[in-house]
């Protein structure tokens, strides 16, 4: 009120600085505000169009019979869906067990050199572009074998899936108590009997979620299969032919020039992430749930 | 006795061998050497199986190397930067790819950066200990596992009639797909990451900071830009790096939407190719040897671009904060 007069007196004068601080903290509320929601509705958008224009094209058909040549009304993605299964299982096959072991290796030797070499191969190899692994594997497998194969596309998936599996097995791993392992070698168990009875069955759970995270990401995975797997317009099981994958159908679909194939794309679409975003929720649900 | 004492304990259910707990009777004959033998064994498949791993990434880089070379011995140094790309004539430059493949990312990232530290901020912050907070950092890390051929296919059906709008209306060639959709797919996809490590970055600044800057009378946004950020500063500019090295390696949405022309990109609208687009588009066709040993090469830069950017980010990340 009588500011001049205080500050021509000499004193201390303090300024209201408040008002405008709280504006500005309001400002910065709003602004950082606005793309989290401006995301937010994003994927809402994106999982409801997917669904909506999926939901379109699915019917019983569709689930059940192969691809028909163009031209051909009906036809459906069986040949994808068995593919992408089947993929999945010769992927977990070939990964599961050498991650758990690498995990082990990654807690038991802990802070050796050992440990922190593999590690940084761990890291490398998920840094790794999925392409170059597609492209690594056609050379390592599909060319050796001559063909195209669901073997080369499982391993494919499966170096994608090993350093995310070793990961998440290895913080599985770090949340057993100390105390189990000594408590287990302190009765007398050897190493091997310690951690095969006693520390991996206390991680399985996470073990699991691991697993199912793991298998999550790779169902999704398109570019590693492109010259592997390569796709296959008709149902197949064999490991040393050609299959198709519901990620490779959406691709195929979508580049070709007919509406009625574009309509069968968002139905793969709608599958597999109906596929990967439920086993996602089931896992995170899960995991919420234990903690 | 105490060999049953021990059941419960050591009991795994199935697989239970009792005379593996006789050591517990201090009787160390026949069964002490068989565990020791059996630890050895353990041993040896443990590391066995962390060799394969080490083994599987060397086998990465030569398998690239040996199969790049023919390429780089027909091109030299111009293979890094030619811009010629004729499989018909047999010229290999990769500098379209290159900057395709940087030029999208670096956009993607320009895009993604201000929405990742709003998102990161709002849930790591103001959300920080909610039930909301929680529900929608769900929901951001299930955007971060929807498959990248779902955003490539969201991308044809939306952002490419999108964008082909915005061309006519500035006056430029209305392709739609180009360096300008694949680089706003681009920037929805990895923003999931990089708010997440944003996230984790500023919940994992000491709450004392947090505490004494609000002692202090700051505001929510004094405390942020002025107590939380520089802490965090560090760890912010590695997710930033790892998410950039992610952009760098994404391969279908970016095939899908990025029109696959093989020229030097002059405008946000032209059309373009990255390293990984054309790996995509041509593997499969290459018919020479030169040219099948030049996606190698490809793949080869690819992946050396990728591993710098990841790797400097997780130095940062490691790096001790003082």
């Amino acid at each position: 009120m009588n500011r001049s007069i205080a500050a021509a007196a000499g004193e201390t004068v303090f300024r209201d600085t408040y008002q405008p601080r709280s504006l500005r903290n309001s400002m910065f509320k709003v602004m950082v505000t606005m793309p989290a929601v401006l995301i937010l509705a994003l994927m809402v958008f994106i999982v409801v169009q997917v669904l909506f224009n999926g939901a379109r094209a699915l019917n019983l058909e569709f689930l059940i019979a192969e691809q028909r040549p163009f031209g051909e009304p009906g036809g459906g993605v069986v040949q994808a869906i068995v593919g992408t299964l089947m993929l999945i299982v010769i992927a977990t096959l070939l990964s599961f067990p050498l991650a758990l072991l690498g995990a082990l290796f990654l807690h038991l030797e802990s802070g050796r050199r050992s440990a922190r070499i593999l590690e940084g191969a761990i890291n490398m190899l998920q840094g790794i572009p999925s392409i170059v692994v597609g492209v690594v594997v056609y050379r390592w497998i599909v060319v050796p074998m001559k063909s195209f194969s669901a073997l080369a596309g499982g391993a494919a998936l499966a170096i994608i899936m090993l350093p995310l599996l070793v990961g998440m097995m290895r913080e599985a791993l770090r949340l057993v108590p100390a105390s189990y392992m000594e408590a287990a070698l302190a009765l007398g168990a050897p190493r091997w009997r310690a951690v095969a009875g006693i520390i991996v069955p206390a991680a399985r759970s996470g073990i699991i979620e691991a697993l199912g995270l793991g298998i999550a990401r790779a169902a999704g995975e398109t570019a590693p299969l492109m010259f592997t797997a390569f796709g296959n317009p008709f149902l197949s099981v064999s490991l040393r032919g050609p299959v198709a994958a519901l990620p490779l159908v959406i691709y195929e679909y979508i580049k070709s020039p007919y509406d009625d194939w574009h309509q069968k794309a968002w139905g793969a679409a709608f599958l597999l992430m109906v596929f990967v975003l439920s086993l996602n929720l089931v896992i995170s649900a899960r995991k919420n749930h234990i903690r | 006795m105490q060999r049953r004492l021990s059941g419960p304990v050591l009991d795994t259910g199935s697989g239970r061998r009792p005379e593996d707990f006789q050591i517990m009777d201090g009787r160390e004959t026949r069964t002490g050497k068989t565990d020791a033998m059996n630890d050895k064994r353990f041993e040896r498949v443990l590391a066995a199986a962390a060799a394969a791993v080490i083994l599987l990434c060397a086998g990465f880089l030569l398998t690239l190397a040996l199969d790049a070379t023919p390429v780089i011995r027909q091109e030299g140094a111009a293979f890094l930067y030619g811009t010629q790309w004729n499989p018909v004539t047999a010229r290999f430059g990769a500098l379209p790819f290159i900057a395709g493949t940087v030029l999208t990312s670096i956009l993607a990232l320009a895009i993604a950066l201000p929405l990742s530290l709003g998102t990161g901020i709002v849930l790591g912050e103001y959300l920080r200990d909610s039930r909301l907070g929680a529900l929608l950092n769900v929901m951001v890390n299930l955007l971060a596992s929807i498959p990248s051929v779902v955003y490539g296919l969201w991308g044809i059906a939306v952002v490419i009639p999108a964008v082909r709008s915005l061309a006519l209306l500035v006056g430029a060639p209305p392709y739609g797909s180009g360096i300008l959709s694949a680089s706003l797919v681009l920037s929805i996809m990895i923003v999931p990451y990089m708010s997440s490590l944003i996230r984790e970055a500023l919940r994992s600044i000491p709450p004392g900071l947090r505490e004494g800057a609000y002692a202090l009378g700051m505001t929510t946004f004094e405390m942020v830009g002025g107590v939380a950020l520089p802490h965090a500063r560090s760890s912010i500019i590695a997710g930033v790096l790892i998410s950039f090295s992610r952009a760098l390696g994404e391969t279908m949405a970016v095939t899908m939407l990025i029109g696959n022309a093989t020229r030097m990109p002059t405008s946000l609208f032209s059309l373009g190719n990255s390293l990984a687009s054309v790996i995509a588009s041509q593997f499969n066709e290459a018919a020479s040897d030169v040219h099948r040993s030049a996606m190698m090469g490809l793949a080869l830069i690819l992946l050396f671009i990728t591993l710098l950017a990841g790797w400097t980010g997780r130095k940062l990340m490691h790096r001790k904060v003082d």
